[in-house]
């Protein structure tokens, strides 16, 4: 083949740029081609089955009881509270479950690493039976174990003082309320911002004068001296809010439900197993090089932690285990499946006795969005902060 | 160079290095080397023997195997009957008992299938074929209707055979999708690169089981007048979009991995873009994400569980509904037992596979 040379202009067809708008007018019209059939047909079937569109149901008292809930709620609520108690349950449960799989992750991912052969083997049979069976299954385990294995309340199994574990849930003993607590949550936020703020300063300290000041033990003693100060100050109130068995159940003290306690077990175990993996590749990633380098500069033990090998691994830990944790978030979803009121549970029932489909899976999949987008944005800060700065 | 005294005596006492222990150095230098280390060995050898000698006992010493539900109330070890006298259900759920050996069939080629796809030495383009005319044949013999075989409603599949369906078909169906996507998601045209972002993040953003929810009760919206998709099918198709996303970035992984001079040797030779992408950039992206391929068709596998949810009677949903049954209530744990062994033998082949192939495929090693 030649190429012709008396053709000086190319065919709009095969000028690249022309048609790169080409096809992207064409996918874009065939993009919006299907959504306007699907919601043309929606609009006719919503018509043809007279289901309302629109949030007002909102509005509506949603005459359903909720088994668990952070602030005070009753049938006679709208829809809207009852979701937005759906709303706090999923978050209380990612909470709590988040800062539990940390923990455990952080523990068995080094565990995995240990020189102790035993522990390691343990350590990665935890990993491999957690990692390969299905959350939901493990979910469903733990709730049916709850129920079989554990007695009714008036034979509570007691294995330590305070702790009460039956088939109505776990019954915990709690400090009583007392004045001192909130006081002491202040001084808590208090000791955490000064904390930061020396940091701050050391920082800035060591970057223009290079003198080093210690922040670990200042940080500690700011962050919890204070608290214990107040709680000193008060005269110390030790009283305990312990359950006891009243009729038939637990008073007082905070009782878990089996639902929320299998979630948040289900949940913790099966992401802790993700989080140790990550913490292990973290820690290995950093290379031997970088410990033998810090050695041979003459730093010392903790140093070459802090300062070497902490720094670079949880530059690559970070990213992953933060998909776990909004991995858990979206695992705790399946709530619905044990019976704990989460956000989808509650807006499932909503559905069922509304009939707005739509506009409930609509609200459950903005929620989710919501969570994810802050996490996202978050990661891309941090990322950007700790980026890998090349010279 | 300086002289270096060199102390014969010393060299002459030195032991040769140890190339092999016996049991108590292994010890030694395994469980007991510190303190610290022997302190843990012994806290987890205590932990092992309150926790693992009762287990043994219960599990298999003091079990029971092949009785009725009633005899297991009275046995204190595990029941294993329920799985046993159940099997038949729990594996094939409501499939039409007489007609059980085609699920068996189309499992027994699904396995087949898998088997010769596990040595990279019988990968060619035959098994790509045989993979094609493998998963239209297990469709027919689930469906029946032609070849003299009666056909069964799909709604009556269940078990084992609907939980690999989903995932088998999920996968094979969401690969291509998910290439398609990625590419977009690095194509130059911003509206096609928008979109792709866009879906990706979207689905990537929320639950699984909200897709589900959606497919079970908003797609017949969606629908004309008229036109009605089976539940499964409908569940499947939300699989299929919720992996298409995952694939999509495990194959973003790959393409930005592909250095700048393979593009430009392409355009050098004067190849188009599909045939850049088909001939140069695909082939090498594709084969170093299949590690992380393999991880999401694991997750898919496990996450066909969720069907359970939208009340589609999969291998989890069966095994629920025995011990529901008043004769078996109370064995849950062993049903369960049973259940995750089956689950986790899935997955742990597929990861175990995952981690020959990555150092198979590692070609390129330098060191």
């Amino acid at each position: 083949m030649t190429p012709s040379e008396s053709e000086p202009k190319v065919p709009f067809w095969l000028d690249p740029g022309k048609r790169a708008i080409g096809f992207q007018i064409i996918t874009c019209l065939m993009v919006g081609l299907l959504a306007w059939y699907l919601v043309n047909n929606t609009l006719v079937n919503m018509e043809k089955q007279s289901i309302a569109s629109g949030f007002g149901f909102l509005e509506r008292e949603a005459a359903f009881e909720i088994g668990e809930s952070l602030i005070e709620y009753s049938a006679s609520d709208s829809y809207a509270k009852a979701l937005f108690v759906g709303v706090l349950n999923t978050l209380k449960v990612s909470f709590i479950g988040i800062i539990l799989c940390l923990i455990i992750g952080l523990f068995i991912g080094v565990a995995r690493l240990s020189t102790n052969w035993l522990v390691k083997k343990l350590a990665m049979i935890y990993i491999e039976v957690m990692q390969n069976i299905p959350v939901l299954l493990q979910l469903f385990f733990w709730y049916a174990l709850f129920y079989e294995m554990f007695p009714s309340p008036r034979q509570a199994l007691n294995p330590m003082a305070g702790l009460f574990l039956c088939n109505r849930g776990v019954a915990l003993a709690v400090p009583a309320s007392h004045p001192a607590y909130f006081q002491m949550f202040v001084a808590l936020i208090i000791g955490l911002a000064l904390g930061f703020g020396l940091k701050r300063w050391v920082k800035k300290r060591k970057f223009t004068t290079g003198r080093d000041f210690p922040v670990l033990w200042p940080f500690l003693g700011l962050s919890l001296g204070l608290p214990l100060l107040v709680w000193v100050l008060h005269g110390a109130p030790m009283q305990m809010d312990v359950p006891e068995l009243k009729g038939f159940n637990f008073q007082g003290g905070i009782m878990l439900s089996p639902e929320f306690f299998a979630l948040l077990l289900g949940l913790v175990i099966y992401t802790s197993a993700f989080v140790a993996e990550a913490v292990r590749a973290g820690i290995q990633a950093v290379s031997r090089g970088q410990t033998e380098a810090a050695m041979s500069i003459g730093l010392k033990k903790k140093h070459i932690l802090n300062l070497v090998i902490l720094p670079q691994a949880l530059r690559v830990i970070i990213p992953p285990l933060t998909s776990q944790m909004l991995n858990l978030t979206k695992n705790s979803s399946l709530a619905i499946a044990i019976g704990y009121p989460d956000f989808v549970s509650v807006a499932n029932t909503t559905i069922n006795q509304t009939g707005q489909s739509i506009e409930g899976v609509a609200m459950i999949m903005a929620c989710y969005l919501v969570f994810s987008v802050s996490t996202s944005i978050f990661m891309n800060w941090y990322n950007k902060k700790s980026k890998l700065v090349e010279r | 160079m300086g002289i270096v005294a060199i102390d014969k005596d010393a060299i002459q006492k030195m032991k040769p290095p140890v190339v092999h222990r016996g049991a108590i150095g292994w010890l030694k230098e395994n469980l007991f080397n510190g303190v610290f280390n022997s302190i843990l060995t012994l806290v987890f050898l205590a932990f092992l023997l309150k926790f693992v000698p009762p287990f043994i006992k219960w599990a298999f010493i003091d079990s029971v195997w092949f009785t009725t539900g009633a005899e297991c109330k009275e046995c204190p070890g595990a029941c294993w009957s329920v799985v046993l006298k159940n099997l038949r259900f729990v594996i094939f759920g409501f499939y039409p008992h007489d007609l059980h050996w085609r699920p068996f069939g189309a499992m027994l080629l699904l396995f087949t299938l898998l088997f010769f796809s596990y040595h990279k030495r019988f990968w060619s383009k035959k098994l790509g074929y045989a993979w094609m005319i493998g998963l239209v044949a297990m469709g027919i013999l689930m469906k029946g209707g032609i070849f003299w075989l009666t056909p069964v409603d799909s709604m009556k599949w269940g078990g084992l055979p609907l939980t690999l369906l989903l995932s088998v078909f999920g996968l094979a169906a969401a690969y291509p999708l998910g290439v398609i996507l990625a590419l977009g998601r690095d194509s130059h045209m911003p509206m096609i690169r928008y979109l792709s972002i866009g879906y990706i993040e979207l689905i990537r953003g929320v639950p699984l089981i909200s897709l589900l929810f959606m497919s079970s009760i908003i797609f017949p919206l969606f629908l004309p007048e008229g036109v009605t998709i089976n539940k499964i099918l409908r569940a499947q198709v939300a699989i299929i979009l919720f992996t298409a996303a995952y694939v999509a970035e495990v194959v973003r992984g790959g393409l930005q991995g592909m250095s700048g001079g393979q593009y430009e040797a392409a355009d050098a030779l004067g190849l188009n873009y599909y045939q850049t992408m088909r001939l140069v950039i695909l082939p090498q992206a594709l084969k170093i994400v299949i590690p992380p391929t393999l991880s999401v068709l694991i997750s898919a596998f496990k996450d066909t569980s969720l069907v359970v949810i939208i009340a589609l009677y999969d291998f989890l949903l069966t095994s629920k509904t025995v011990i529901q049954h008043p004769e078996w209530n109370g064995f849950s744990t062993e049903m369960y037992l049973f259940v995750a062994l089956m689950y986790f033998l899935g997955c742990f082949s597929m990861s175990n596979f995952s981690r020959k192939l990555e150092q198979e495929l590692d070609t390129d090693k330098r060191s």
